[in-house]
């Protein structure tokens, strides 16, 4: 339940942090080098230096078989035959980020309501008992820039499964009361956001970034779920099930020839769409400045620092990941030796500058302390991202850094389901199917100068952020220490919420 | 982290006929050596060469509910003690360093003498007692590479490097390319053998804000925490595993070190090794380091049983954040007969779209936006409790959730399962534990887990028994025999708006 550092939860304590979650598995943590740096140390025997490290077996996983029908379809397959399973996906171009402002929530609720729903010739409850009955799922989801559908079976159950993924795609139920579930669970959900200070924080931070009413960022309101119709989900539907805007991936214990086969017979007859349109947007980044939402039954803020960050296939991404391991990558980073580590001010700490596919990340650098040392630690945060353009790279923290990413390189594709689905998630946004190889090799060729000009390049503290989520009256040192200003005050309440919780007006959300 | 409920491990493949041969008792039967090392420590291999890496997972018998009173919080402490490097691993000079330290914790007892009197306290002397115990800490970290031992497992293409203590155990794990076995078994021996007590009271500072992080500052938190002290009058299984924040912070050193002394002795620790290494290579590369372990006695079992509940029993917080139910019913530990009847109650109750209490407060009634119960809550290697915990719906109270509950429990206890629900039980909990055959470190966690809970990893192919001979009537027996008014206790968030908005709300203002 306790752990050394922080990352995702697990299974219990997930049962008990409903929506209180917002993983800071995905930014891990970091190092500095006290005094002069650790190669200066005059240290005593090393035993660990003597223990020989045998060349690795060589290693090729088989990627998938890619195929591309008449219509525009992609499939990949990737044989597996360790146990008797099946596992496969469909992801279909479109996602929140798509939605009319006015709205927000729908591809959640589509998510929900197209298997709940069921088909027009199996309801969702019954599909639940059949599939359940094998120890079989199928799921649908809504994600910011696609929806999917999911399965994973026992082989012998592969032709039952995936018939009601056909039929799910092609026959679709949306049924008025399973989208009325689905808005009471969205309700739920936005009378619940305020509730976990980290929560606010992880949100608000991204809304400082990308705007409040970015496609990105904008929040599902009790208005804007109301707004959605059964229609809605049909014509989004209608719009996104296009075989070019679609692609297919299947992992497990089948023959590629017969999974072929049964794909093409169930895909080959749909007629090409119109191309899903490339992302755009404005992103002009945070306004610099300080940034406060005041909660007064915790006793740790959350600190963020946000900017704007950037996209992978920036010829930069190399060495910005290098620099990201340096600043904030484990236990030996700048970040985490200092704040964590020498000065013992929180214990989750963590970020880097995100790089997203096709649309910029965030600059993201996060801890939580106690209300107390709140400024404090803002300012060795800010001190931290300010030493990125200052402070030297040494070839040691080159060295540790090239060695964490490409000893552990193996782990991007050491299992069959992790080779598939990095080849998924290059088809999807266009990257060359070896980018993984040529992310290898360009981490390999970072030198300290490139460090350095990166550094100069993308790191500018006055176009930063800093918001912290905290109990204001217990910070002692007050924020405008940070030379940012009087902090602002962000508005975190809920249009349309009952004020006193249950019991008063305004419940049933959902209803129309 | 709590005991992979036996649902989830479970399963075996009897029933079902399967074509592939990686995944039966048998297949596994080839692909293990276990052994038991002079010094009592017990080691799995098991050979999985899929790709040329491992997983490996270390446990320790002993939990937060091992903390001696006084110092709750105290085996999670030295969790992450044993990430700050041994004798030989994160120092410049450990003869020293070593002296050094000694005076650190010379110079905390004396500050903490004082700190604690609770007459004729000396503010004077405490300030100057407290400068002193920086001085010395100041000296000590001279000597000190900082996070050299987490430094040299990343460098060396380390992976899910972590760590976890519950009430119940402690645990160690990461995964390695398979050309660093050796290495690894190096480093994991020595941590194990010879943890120094290096820069512990800023690491006590990092798990107080932990604390802040996970208990004081979460809503859900709060209430788990005064849950479980209100269902538990005796035993640990009170108190939380992170430590009152009054003991978490005044643990010392010297404390952590009598904890490892009594705890960390090789017959209380199991570790699988799961991956690309053949055995009769790697069995004597890792009999080579870990048998250097110095033995010690087992430590002594716990005398503290939980009394009979005799009266219902709850707490309510009254919170700014939305409402929240949880209840629980004590029942035996994992090594009851009737530890698969409870798995089945929580499959049949729980699991997805086709449970009970998803169809019942979900679906049907639209009450709460989430339901479920579980077992061996906060733990099972003790008595732990069936928990049910639900979410309600904007408009919809605790005190619903609790009514619905019951509702569903009654029934339970009064008609039979059908055949669909414990057939679909038996097969998802063979399917589960099927699933989990395909990844190295689930394994090494359940091989692990399994050897030290029953004295033999087999047991956890052959618990699939135990869940197939469950019986409609097994499950009417234990519902009745637990769900009783008098064994539960609850808790129940209410929602309070936060004191300047009732103010404003008093005086007519609102918003």
């Amino acid at each position: 339940m306790n752990r050394i550092f922080f990352t995702k939860k697990h299974t219990a304590e997930k049962t008990l942090h409903h929506r209180a979650h917002r993983g800071f598995s995905a930014f891990l943590l970091t190092l500095v080098l006290v005094a002069s740096g650790f190669a200066s140390y005059a240290q005593q025997t090393q035993p660990w230096k003597q223990i020989p490290i045998p060349p690795l077996h060589p290693f090729h996983p088989e990627q998938p078989k890619r195929i591309e029908l008449k219509n525009g379809l992609v499939i990949l397959l990737e044989e597996d035959h360790e146990l008797p399973f099946i596992n496969g996906f469909i992801d279909m171009r479109g996602g929140s980020r798509d939605e009319p402002a006015g709205k927000t929530g729908l591809i959640e609720l589509y998510g929900d309501a197209w298997r709940t729903s069921g088909t027009t010739s199996k309801d969702g409850d019954a599909l639940d008992d059949l599939l359940e009955a094998k120890a079989a799922k199928v799921e649908t989801g809504g994600d910011v820039d696609s929806t999917s559908v999911s399965w994973s079976c026992m082989t012998k159950d592969e032709d039952m499964v995936f018939g009601i993924v056909v039929d799910l795609l092609e026959h679709p139920a949306f049924k008025q009361d399973k989208l009325m579930l689905a808005k009471q669970q969205a309700a739920a959900g936005i009378i619940r956001r305020n509730d976990d200070a980290s929560a606010i924080a992880s949100r608000e931070a991204a809304r400082l970034v990308y705007g409040k009413d970015s496609p990105y960022t904008r929040l599902p309101e009790l208005s804007t779920i109301k707004a959605v119709t059964l229609d809605d989900l049909k014509q989004w539907h209608d719009k996104t099930i296009v075989p070019n805007n679609m692609i297919i991936g299947v992992e497990g214990d089948f023959d590629s020839a017969k999974m072929e086969k049964a794909l093409r017979d169930a895909f080959e007859g749909l007629p090409r769409g119109t191309p899903w349109p490339k992302p755009t947007g404005e992103f002009p980044g945070p306004k610099h400045g300080a940034y406060i939402v005041d909660k007064t039954d915790v006793n740790q803020s959350n600190v963020y620092i946000v900017g704007l960050g950037t996209l992978r296939n920036n010829p930069d991404y190399f060495a910005l990941s290098v620099m990201n391991e340096v600043f904030s990558g484990g236990f030996g980073s700048r970040l985490f030796q200092d704040v964590r580590t020498k000065q013992g001010l929180a214990y989750a700490v963590g970020g880097g500058f995100g790089a997203d596919y096709d649309h910029p990340g965030i600059f993201r650098v996060v801890a939580g302390t106690k209300s107390a040392t709140t400024t404090k630690a803002a300012q060795s945060m800010l001190a931290e991202i300010s030493d990125l353009k200052t402070k030297p790279f040494t070839e040691d923290e080159l060295k540790r850094a090239k060695d964490e990413v490409l000893n552990s390189f193996i782990f991007n594709y050491d299992s069959k389901e992790k080779v598939l689905a990095a080849a998924a998630k290059f088809e999807f946004y266009g990257y060359p199917a070896d980018f993984l190889q040529k992310y290898r090799d360009g981490v390999e060729h970072v030198t300290t100068a490139d460090l350095e000009r990166v550094a100069k390049k993308y790191i500018d503290t006055s176009k930063l952020a800093v918001l912290v989520v905290g109990n204001q009256q217990e910070f002692g040192t007050p924020l405008t220490e940070l030379g940012l200003g009087a902090p602002q005050p962000i508005d975190i309440s809920i249009p349309g919420a009952p004020q006193q919780g249950p019991g008063a007006p305004g419940g049933n959300e959902g209803e129309q | 982290m709590r005991f992979p409920s036996a649902v989830r491990l479970i399963a075996l493949l009897c029933g079902l006929t399967l074509a592939a041969q990686a995944q039966d008792l048998s297949s596994f039967e080839k692909r293990i050596t276990t052994k038991v090392l002079p010094n009592g420590l017990t080691l799995i291999i098991c050979e999985r060469p899929e790709a040329p890496v491992f997983s490996y997972f270390t446990i320790v018998d002993a939990g937060d509910a091992n903390d001696p009173g006084g110092q709750s919080g105290l085996a999670h402490m030295f969790e992450h003690l044993a990430f700050k490097g041994t004798k030989d691993i994160g120092t410049t000079d450990y003869a020293a360093e070593e002296v050094a330290l000694d005076k650190v914790e010379q110079a905390y007892a004396a500050y903490d003498e004082e700190y604690r009197k609770r007459v004729g306290r000396d503010e004077a002397k405490l300030k100057q007692l407290h400068a002193a115990f920086e001085q010395a800490q100041a000296e000590a970290q001279k000597y000190v590479i900082p996070n050299q031992f987490t430094e040299i497992a990343e460098a060396n293409g380390a992976t899910g490097l972590n760590a976890q203590t519950s009430l119940d155990d402690t645990q160690y794990y990461w995964s390695m390319p398979s050309n660093r076995l050796q290495l690894w078994a190096y480093m994991e021996s020595d941590r194990i053998a010879n943890p120094v007590p290096r820069e512990f009271y800023k690491e006590r500072d990092v798990v107080m804000e932990e604390r802040r992080m996970r208990t004081d500052s979460n809503p859900i938190g709060r209430m788990v925490e005064q849950f479980l002290a209100t269902a538990y009058v005796a035993h640990p299984y009170h108190r939380p595993g992170v430590g009152w924040m009054s003991e978490l912070s005044q643990i010392t050193a010297t404390e952590a070190d009598a904890f490892h002394k009594k705890y960390y002795v090789p017959s209380n620790m199991v570790i699988a090794v799961v991956g690309d290494v053949k055995a009769e290579e790697a069995m004597p590369v890792l009999e080579k380091y870990f048998g250097a372990i110095p033995t010690g006695p087992k430590p002594e079992e716990m005398s503290t049983v939980e009394p009979p509940q005799t009266a219902e029993k709850y707490v309510i917080l009254k919170e700014q954040s939305q409402p929240l139910y949880l209840e629980g019913y004590h029942k035996p530990d994992y090594r009851d007969p009737d530890d698969a009847v409870y798995d089945a109650i929580q499959d049949i109750f729980s699991n997805g779209r086709t449970s009970r209490l998803y169809r019942s407060l979900v679906r049907d009634q639209q009450i709460a936006a989430e339901a479920e119960g579980f077992s061996g809550f906060p733990g099972d290697k003790y008595p732990g409790l069936f928990a049910f915990f639900a979410v309600p719906n904007p408009g919809h109270t605790p005190q619903e959730m609790r009514t619905a509950i019951h509702k569903e429990i009654d029934k339970l206890k009064t008609t039979d399962v059908s055949d669909d629900e414990l057939t679909m039980f038996k097969t998802r909990a063979r399917a589960d534990l099927l699933r989990g055959l395909g990844n190295n470190q689930g394994l090494a966690e359940q091989l692990a887990i399994y050897q030290l809970r029953y004295g033999d990893w087999r047991e956890l192919f052959n618990q699939l028994k135990k869940i197939d001979a469950v019986t409609k009537a097994d499950i009417r027996r234990v519902a009745n025999k637990t769900f009783v008014d008098t064994n539960r206790t609850y808790a129940m968030v209410e929602f309070q708006p936060p004191a300047s908005q009732a103010a404003q709300q008093s005086q007519g203002g609102g918003r």
